[in-house]
């Protein structure tokens, strides 16, 4: 009785944990969109999309520069993180000996448990002043992405390892039978097989990007402007929240929401892009 | 009724609820003898942390007070003042001729230092170079007597109450250039300073330490000596306003902030006091 009792009733408490999830997200989309909708409305949807200028004080809020510094920061970190985060989950996977793997994995995993205010430290005392060399405030896109880049990293290299390692053993042992070098084996080969989880990698890696917050305020400057060079400050669109939000009434609040809406879609699109290579890529699996 | 059902369900003994019920009433009771009551006070967030020890202080001498200490910003704290939403109202400005006339008591004032990076050799600028920089029409330290190099400016984000006093006191309606790096408080503000050779920056008085250099403004040195004495010129008043003057507990809690022991919190906090 007891058996049949915990067995119909752990279906259910799953089912309400999966629900609660879903509940949540439902709530939070309903809620932005309910404290965002009436800043569309009185600035126009084309006005805050579209607009450069955001003066609160003087009734503007044009979202776009923030936009474009969210994008500027998150594909910079992009152009970084990958080679690196590749280059080094085919060490992982395939060149380094048992004793460098067991000290590097352990190693990459703890880049995930820093918090991002202490990424932001560092960034601020150590990457700023280094870009400061090239020129202009420091404050800036490139120092976003560098340290960007660090925060992503774990992501990529661990996914990027596992799927490498996920190719058929039998692809790799061809290979190298049929005469093809260690190299040959894994650029033609073992990347090739690996290519859906390496993409998602990338794109699990670009959501964390986009929606990272507190270590961007610190290195980036938030100047309202759309950047000219790698040089330049910018705002994220999570810092343009996260730096006004304290003192925002009004109009000024519902325009910061209204942030959260844009952000939200830039989100559902990244994902929406990560379920279809994902299942691009798992179909070109089965049939290959 | 609800607290009844609830206890009852755990078979709590009926005499420990009435004594329950009795107890409650008392304290009630208590609560709404004479001297005793709520008082708000909503608005500015400078006011918001030195209120609160103010708020807590009070309480302490006169337990059967209650005092509610929100933010808002200077602005929610006339509009909510004056609509009687709130018994006491902040600001950290002076008030515009468009809002309405309250009665202002000077809880405290608070300079508004010009800092600049360590390694800056200027150390006296005009009000006009001042606004002049932060506007982007000077650009280069040579302009105003420094080495050849571009000036960092460094202000508050959108909505700050610094950075609102600092436009009104220092801006004389000029926008702060796009390009400036904007950081979200006193304290981000200080660090981007002292970090950044060749940059300028705003903060308030309380904020000031050896790691920024404070610049003389029109020849009077950014200390709070001379805000107190009132040669130097960015200084802006932090107000507890009322509808009408004060009564019975509004006006016990006014003059206990404006008082010795209120005036030397008010110290410890980093502000002047307006004794």
């Amino acid at each position: 009785m007891s058996r049949y009792f915990i067995d119909r009733t752990s279906k259910y408490i799953v089912f309400i944990c999966a629900f609660a999830s879903i509940v949540i997200l439902g709530a939070i989309a309903v809620f932005i969109f309910k404290e965002g909708l009436p800043a569309f409305q009185q600035v126009g949807i084309i006005d805050s999309l579209f607009g450069t200028e955001w003066r609160p004080g003087q009734d503007q809020y044009g979202i776009l520069p923030m936009v474009v510094g969210s994008i500027a920061v998150t594909a910079g970190a992009m152009l970084l993180s990958i080679p690196l985060g590749v280059g080094c989950a085919i060490l992982l996977a395939e060149v380094a000996p048992f004793k460098v793997r067991q000290f590097l994995r352990p190693a990459v995993e703890l880049l995930v448990g820093i918090p991002s205010v202490v990424y932001g430290l560092v960034g601020m005392l150590l990457v700023v002043p280094l870009i400061r060399q090239i020129g202009g405030t420091g404050f800036s896109i490139a120092a976003a992405s560098i340290v960007l880049t660090a925060m992503v990293l774990p992501t990529v290299i661990s996914i990027s390892e596992d799927s490498i390692r996920a190719v058929p053993r039998g692809y790799k042992e061809g290979s190298l039978a049929m005469g093809a070098t260690q190299w040959q084996t894994i650029w033609h080969v073992l990347l090739p097989g690996a290519r859906s989880g390496i993409v998602a990698a990338v794109i699990l890696g670009m959501g964390r990007a986009i929606g990272e917050t507190m270590a961007m305020i610190m290195v980036i400057g938030n100047s309202v402007m759309i950047p000219n060079s790698p040089l330049d400050s910018a705002r994220t669109l999570t810092g343009n929240i996260a730096v006004e939000i304290n003192y925002a009434t009004g109009v000024h609040e519902d325009a910061l929401f209204a942030t959260g809406v844009v952000l939200f879609f830039l989100i559902i699109i990244l994902n929406s892009i990560a379920l279809l290579v994902l299942k691009r890529g798992g179909r070109a699996h089965a049939t290959g | 009724m609800l607290n009844k059902l609830r206890t009852r369900r755990f078979r709590v003994p009926f005499v420990s609820l009435v004594g329950l019920v009795l107890l409650a009433s008392v304290v009630v009771l208590a609560g709404c003898n004479g001297g005793g009551g709520t008082i708000t006070e909503a608005g500015s967030t400078t006011v918001q942390p030195v209120a609160e020890k103010l708020a807590s202080a009070f309480m302490a001498d006169n337990p059967e007070v209650n005092i509610i200490i929100q933010g808002g910003g200077s602005s929610t704290g006339v509009k909510s003042c004056n609509d009687g939403t709130v018994d006491i109202g902040a600001a950290s400005r002076e008030l515009k001729s468009t809002e309405p006339n309250l009665v202002k008591h000077t809880l405290a004032r608070d300079g508004i230092a010009i800092a600049v990076h360590k390694d800056v050799p200027v150390s006296d600028l005009t009000m006009e170079q001042v606004r002049d920089i932060f506007s982007g029409v000077i650009t280069n330290w040579n302009e105003v007597g420094g080495d050849d190099i571009a000036i960092i400016v460094v202000a508050r984000e959108e909505g700050s109450g610094t950075r609102a006093a600092f436009e009104e006191m220092v801006m004389d309606e000029e926008l702060i250039t796009d390009t400036a790096i904007l950081q979200p408080s006193n304290g981000a503000v200080k660090t981007t300073v002292a970090n950044t050779p060749n940059s300028i920056g705003f903060l308030s008085f309380g904020y000031l330490d050896g790691s920024v250099k404070a610049l003389a403004v029109d020849g009077v040195a950014g200390s709070v000596e001379n805000a107190k004495a009132g040669t130097y010129p960015i200084v802006r008043p932090l107000y507890f306003l009322t509808k009408e003057q004060p009564t019975g507990i509004v006006k016990e809690f006014i003059d206990f902030c404006l008082g010795a022991e209120g005036q030397s919190i008010v110290e410890d906090e980093g502000y002047l006091s307006v004794q």
